[in-house]
């Protein structure tokens, strides 16, 4: 099937957010669903205003972000390297990889247990629950990728008597990359997942305490305003992480 | 043949057997008494007494009935919509803004709104459940279409078949294997999402569990609970991979590699 082209395309797609933003409006305007449990537009809107001028809300925005982006970046690192490290020996991807995806299986957020006993209700906690928990997409990834470089590269390696770290930092890695950004888009939304819910458990200012607290006191349009909010997060950093990865993969497709 | 699948089972096994027996070796010889880490041996048996007073069932039976009903709801909405904005054009133009900016709220933003209008309960997690699972069953569903192959399409058209028997006897059958694809993801989805709303408030399954054994200060039941949920995880994944490879490895259509 054809696309339309961009102009009609884009206009009816505004048009269905009209459209959508209208039936919201009419819902709480004509009390189809009780205020208590969709706010109108407006009171949503003014509620993310005030929030974030005179209210608390640029700062829980920062500290979910924050929390979101040192996790992630941290995850990133650790799984990158050890991905690699098992990615060049088909050994050890033989002996890991039915380990990796068992740990990979296991929901992420059921660790926060474990990770409640061993640190405590603290900011590190929720640090090591978003870290550990992000971690395996990117590295599942990576070693995926690895495995899957072409095997007359690795000859030429061999031929070139490249050490390990040469064979990972100019042909490994870059033949991984796609593999490993996918793996990082993944771990960035499970990131922001366990951010969420590391701060509803352990008291930590952010978000995810902002909603769960609004919610408990009935103060709807503030947690419309903290769910947008997450939308937000969660949007631009998948498309700012997209756009990222189509200006690395450029020279892929020449 | 068989060799090497033993091989296989070898490898797959030897670390975390080694990893296992060696911390258990440590507990002992060091004698440790804690509150947060348990020997494999102990908490094995902690399993066989969350199996004997039932718990373990229960509370399985509990996240299963989440899982399986939020899955139906949003997978079957997920499936009708995708179909939808598969087949249309006009339809897809006009929501796919509004699926772009919805689509990136995280499920668990609406705990406390499914908690403040549900209660606790089933209803509430059935809800996230349905949520989370939505998304990637409209999206998967809507590419399957997508990649229908045109020429089936035409066949539709020229035997005159109205939309709801072409999408019946043409596209669906042609898009099967990728809708497997997307129930294998979307159960995946659900359990995680289950058990992360079991551990962040409600009350029930597998998920409140873990979270009482660490509450009530016992490790060994702790990782029991662990180390089930990570079981259901991976049986839950394997077997819906073997199911997809039996139904459409005969078909020539069919990619095994997007099967990994």
């Amino acid at each position: 099937m054809t696309r339309s082209p961009p102009a009609v395309r884009f206009g009816l797609g505004i048009a269905g957010v009209v459209v959508l933003g209208l039936a919201w409006h009419l819902a709480t305007t004509l009390q189809l669903v009780p205020r208590v449990f969709l706010p109108s537009p407006e009171a949503t809107w003014k509620a993310l205003q005030r929030g974030l001028s005179v209210g608390d809300m640029a700062n829980q925005f920062g500290g979910t972000v924050q929390r979101m982006l040192l996790g992630w970046l941290l995850a990133s690192i650790v799984a990158i390297a050890i991905g690699s490290l098992i990615g060049i020996s088909p050994l050890a991807r033989a002996y890991l990889r039915p380990t990796l995806g068992f740990l990979r299986a296991l929901p992420a957020s059921a660790t926060i247990p474990i990770a409640i006993a061993l640190v405590g209700l603290s900011p590190t906690m929720v640090l090591a629950v978003v870290t550990f928990g992000s971690i395996w997409p990117t590295l599942l990834a990576t070693v995926q990728g690895f495995a899957m470089v072409e095997p007359r590269l690795i000859e030429v390696s061999r031929a070139l008597h490249m050490s390990r770290l040469a064979f990972i930092w100019k042909i490994g890695l870059p033949n991984a990359l796609p593999d490993i950004l996918t793996g990082m888009r993944l771990s960035m939304t499970v990131a922001l997942i366990l951010a969420v819910i590391g701060e509803m458990l352990a008291a930590q200012s952010g978000l995810g305490q902002a909603i769960l607290l609004a919610a408990r006191s009935f103060r709807t349009p503030d947690l419309y305003a903290g769910i947008v909010l997450l939308g937000l997060i969660g949007a631009v950093s998948s498309y700012g992480l997209q756009l990222v990865e189509r200006r690395l993969l450029r020279w892929k497709s020449h | 043949m068989i060799r090497a699948r033993a091989l296989g089972l070898f490898r797959a096994l030897a670390v975390p057997v080694t990893v296992l027996v060696l911390y258990e070796l440590w507990f002992r010889l060091t004698g440790q008494d804690s509150d947060t880490l348990a020997p494999p041996s102990a908490a094995f048996s902690a399993f066989l007494e969350a199996v004997r007073d039932g718990t373990l069932a229960t509370a399985t039976g509990q996240t299963f009935a989440s899982l399986l009903s939020g899955l139906a709801i949003g997978g079957g909405l997920g499936l009708a919509s995708g179909l939808v904005i598969g087949f249309s054009r006009r339809a897809d133009d006009a929501s796919f803004l509004a699926i772009e900016m919805l689509r990136p709220i995280p499920s668990v933003a609406l705990l406390p709104l499914a908690l403040m209008i549900f209660g606790f309960g089933y209803r509430m997690e059935i809800f996230v459940v349905a949520f989370a699972t939505f998304w990637p069953f409209l999206i998967l569903t809507q590419s399957a279409v997508r990649q229908v192959e045109p020429r089936l399409i035409e066949v539709s058209r020229i035997l005159g078949l109205k939309p709801l028997s072409a999408a019946r006897d043409i596209v669906l059958p042609a898009a099967a294997p990728r809708l497997m694809t997307a129930l294998r993801l979307g159960t995946g989805i659900a359990l995680v999402v289950a058990v992360t709303c079991e551990i962040a408030s409600n009350p029930q399954g597998l998920g409140h569990a873990l979270m009482l054994s660490q509450e009530t200060l016992r490790p060994a039941r702790m990782w029991a609970f662990l180390f089930w949920i990570g079981a259901i995880g991976l049986t839950l994944n394997l077997s819906l991979l073997r199911l997809e490879r039996w139904l459409f490895a005969h078909r020539g259509d069919y990619d095994a590699s997007v099967a990994t």
